[in-house]
């Protein structure tokens, strides 16, 4: 015997807080009432995302997704649909904005998410050649070599409107013109993998799952720009990535779809992967290229851009793996289909890597134009521990924070820019009322402080300053007038630093102290940090109206600052605290008090 | 397989997009489908395969399984993620797949046709290379 149908009833915390546990019950009670318990089978799943607008009921085969589920339907969905085969179209979910969005397949979409960049992750084996080739792979590359001149694959770039993934947002076709039309004996292709930001990890997860739109998109710039020799280059801490682009260029290689007359065509184009040592400044193209050639990475002035003068004075189009990863779509279905998708600016999709403070934290791809809200509550399932949003850091060490008034504003590269962040590679760190801005913002300028290369003034002495500053702020010693010092260096570095690096890493800083300038004056003034994460500004006692002299704290405490005995109660020594926190989370009854 | 001109790559990609269409493999038509990304490694994902291959032998359904890897889905938060595709069962997805849940995988999904119960995640997004 099977089953010919499956309700799925979401069993994530805000869904069963929402009666999800009742509607299982209902489900089944009315399945058996209606005599079709053989037929449908009734199961809790895991949360689907969507808590907003919990409960969730989904059956299948019909991938039928109803929203807003209440006890009282289950009798409806049984009647309806698996007596008689009809949705309850009441419940389905409807998604305003949807229609003029995304609507491009004529199927129930639920789904925020829409994967152009991970179109085969988690769907073939990266491994396997064959099953990249099966889902449309090389196909791009095909069609361009039997149909398309290098101008128009240029033309189609330039109509699709990709635009860099990698951070600025720099217009792909551009690049790819301004290489193809500079005359030069050899020019290169350059795909960077070097992802560095902290909480990010969307190129490696591209890598490691396709491998092989990476390597195609590549053969097709070769193709476009008149360049025969391609570079990869990724950071070595990304093994398993390193290995399956070994196998999948090799696999190409194998097939001829790398290597001398690619496809029986007169066509050549090979690829090298170069490793990295994991310097966050090597993400930047002109550092890249650097290393590339064996020198020490340091970024050199642009202009010339590497697209005219790049790797060994030659014209060099460099793309981060995202930006790859799109061009083998937009050539097979076309840049009419690509940019129908994403707002006025910023076409197609984004990958975010979301982390931090999320319930359903993971690699998401949306369409540019979706709202931060979407992204942390459609998608991400909410704020862990039903805690408060505080804001949101995109852009990594590079980028700045998102507060809740702009959690619906619709992002894409302008929009980011405009309130001080950017759009990075994609790293979308959550953050909630535990996270104290100075303590966050201290952290990154500590990132930067390692990652700087040195070698223009503004970034190795400003990254410094900044982060001395911020160390004051967090240990209650800061002044009025610092915050004003801090502001100055960081606006100082945005104009004068050599690179990308330098010029963004003020951003974490600049963009927390106009947003919570409140929190900072705090820390300044009252000595006090509200998220409790300073730990300098921590003072730990002891409320004697609820401590029962049970000693716990004293007996946990690593440093015997605590003493005191039943009738006393207990008393913490503040001269020979160490902040652990230790005997806060010891005491049962809430005696030790945290401020 | 030697190196291929256009005609040849156009050919090897019908065939193996009946295959993947079919979703049959060397004759056997359930497929498991475990994540291997970094993420999914660090969470168990190997672990998590070699169960699903002692237990595939030891319920005598190797003749009709293949057990494949792919890359990460995307649910980081429950990871490890199993995918399983077969005859007259929808594909489902099931994440937080330890050991036990593995071997309960195989047993009453594969074997008795029988979702499992608290694992079933939803796939995040439309294939856009199927439609």
């Amino acid at each position: 015997m099977a089953y010919k149908h499956f309700i799925l009833v979401c069993g994530g915390t805000g869904c069963v807080s929402s009666r999800a546990d009742e509607i299982y019950h209902e489900l089944i009670a009315n399945a058996e009432a209606m005599g079709v318990k053989n037929d449908v089978q009734v199961v809790k799943t895991g949360c689907f995302g969507f808590c907003e607008k919990g409960p969730i009921v989904k059956v299948l085969p019909s991938e039928s997704f109803y929203v807003e589920v209440k006890p009282s339907d289950a009798k409806e969905i049984i009647s309806e649909q698996i007596v008689k085969g009809r949705e309850v179209t009441r419940l389905l979910y409807k998604d305003v904005r949807q229609k003029d969005r995304i609507k491009l397949e004529d199927i129930q979409f639920y789904q925020k998410q829409y994967r152009i960049v991970l179109r085969n992750c988690g769907i073939i084996n990266p491994e396997n050649i064959d099953e990249y080739i099966a889902r449309d792979g090389y196909a791009a590359i095909e069609k361009v070599l039997t149909s398309m001149k290098p101008e128009d694959v240029v033309a189609e770039l330039k109509a699709s409107g990709l635009r860099g993934r990698g951070g600025a947002g720099f217009p792909t076709w551009r690049k790819w013109d301004f290489s193809k039309s500079t005359v030069a004996d050899q020019k290169y292709v350059v795909c960077n993998a070097d992802e560095g930001d902290p909480g990010a990890y969307m190129d490696r997860s591209t890598v490691e799952g396709d491998p092989h739109s990476v390597i195609e998109a590549m053969a097709i710039c070769g193709y476009t720009v008149g360049a025969t020799k391609g570079f990869i280059y990724i950071r070595a801490e990304y093994p398993l990535a390193i290995e399956r682009l070994k196998i999948g260029l090799r696999q190409a290689r194998e097939y001829g779809l790398l290597g001398d007359n690619i496809l029986g065509t007169d066509f050549c184009f090979d690829i090298e992967i170069r490793l990295g040592a994991g310097a966050f400044v090597c993400g930047e193209e002109t550092a890249l290229l650097q290393s590339i050639e064996g020198n020490r990475g340091m970024p050199v002035p642009r202009p010339p851009f590497p697209a005219i003068k790049g790797l060994w004075g030659k014209p060099t189009v460099i793309n981060n793996v995202e930006t790859w990863a799109n061009i083998p779509v937009i050539i097979t279905k076309g840049a009419a289909w690509f940019s129908k998708i994403g707002t006025e600016t910023s076409k197609g999709t984004k990958v975010f890597a979301l982390t931090g403070k999320i319930n359903n934290s993971g690699l998401v791809e949306v369409p540019m134009g979706t709202t931060l809200r979407e992204i942390i509550y459609d998608i991400g399932g909410g704020i862990r521990d039903g805690k408060k949003f505080k804001g949101a850091q995109t852009g990594g060490p590079s980028g700045g924070i998102i507060t809740e008034e702009f959690l619906d504003l619709p992002i894409d590269y302008e929009s980011l820019t405009s309130l001080g962040s950017m759009m990075g590679s994609g790293g979308l760190i959550v953050m909630d009322e535990d996270d104290c801005v100075v303590d966050v913002s201290r952290f990154y300028m500590e990132f930067c402080v390692d990652e700087s290369c040195g070698k223009c003034s503004p970034c190795r002495i400003g990254t410094n300053q900044m982060h001395s500053l911020l160390v004051k702020f967090t240990k209650g010693q800061g002044k009025l007038e610092d915050l004003e010092k801090l502001e100055k260096i960081g606006l100082a570095m945005k104009k004068a630093a050599l690179c990308g690096l330098g010029q963004t890493a003020p951003n974490p800083t600049l963009s927390t102290v106009k947003r919570f300038r409140a929190e900072y004056l705090e820390h300044i003034v009252d000595h006090t940090c509200r998220a409790g994460k300073c730990k300098s500004l921590l003072l730990f006692s002891v409320d004697k109206v609820n401590c029962i002299g049970c000693g716990l704290c004293a007996r946990k405490c690593p440093v015997n600052c605590i003493s005191g005995d039943k009738t006393l109660k207990f008393t913490i020594d503040a001269s020979k605290c160490i902040k652990c926190g230790e005997c806060f989370k010891a005491c049962k009854f809430s005696a030790v008090l945290k401020k | 397989m030697a190196k291929m001109n256009l005609e040849q790559l156009r050919k090897l990609r019908e065939e193996k997009k009946g295959d993947m269409v079919r979703r049959n493999v060397e004759g056997k038509n359930i497929q498991i489908i475990v994540g291997m990304g970094t993420c999914g490694i660090a969470a168990g994902a190997k672990q998590t395969f070699d169960e699903i291959v002692k237990a595939v032998e030891e319920n005598k359904i190797s003749a009709d399984v293949i057990i494949r890897q792919t890359g990460c889905m995307g649910l980081c938060y429950v990871e490890p993620t199993v995918e399983i595709v077969m005859p007259g069962m929808p594909a489902t997805i099931y994440g937080r797949v330890d050991v036990s849940i593995a071997r309960e995988i195989v047993a009453k999904h594969v074997v008795g046709k029988t979702l499992v119960e608290n694992h079933i995640y939803d796939r995040p997004a439309v294939d856009i290379v199927k439609s």
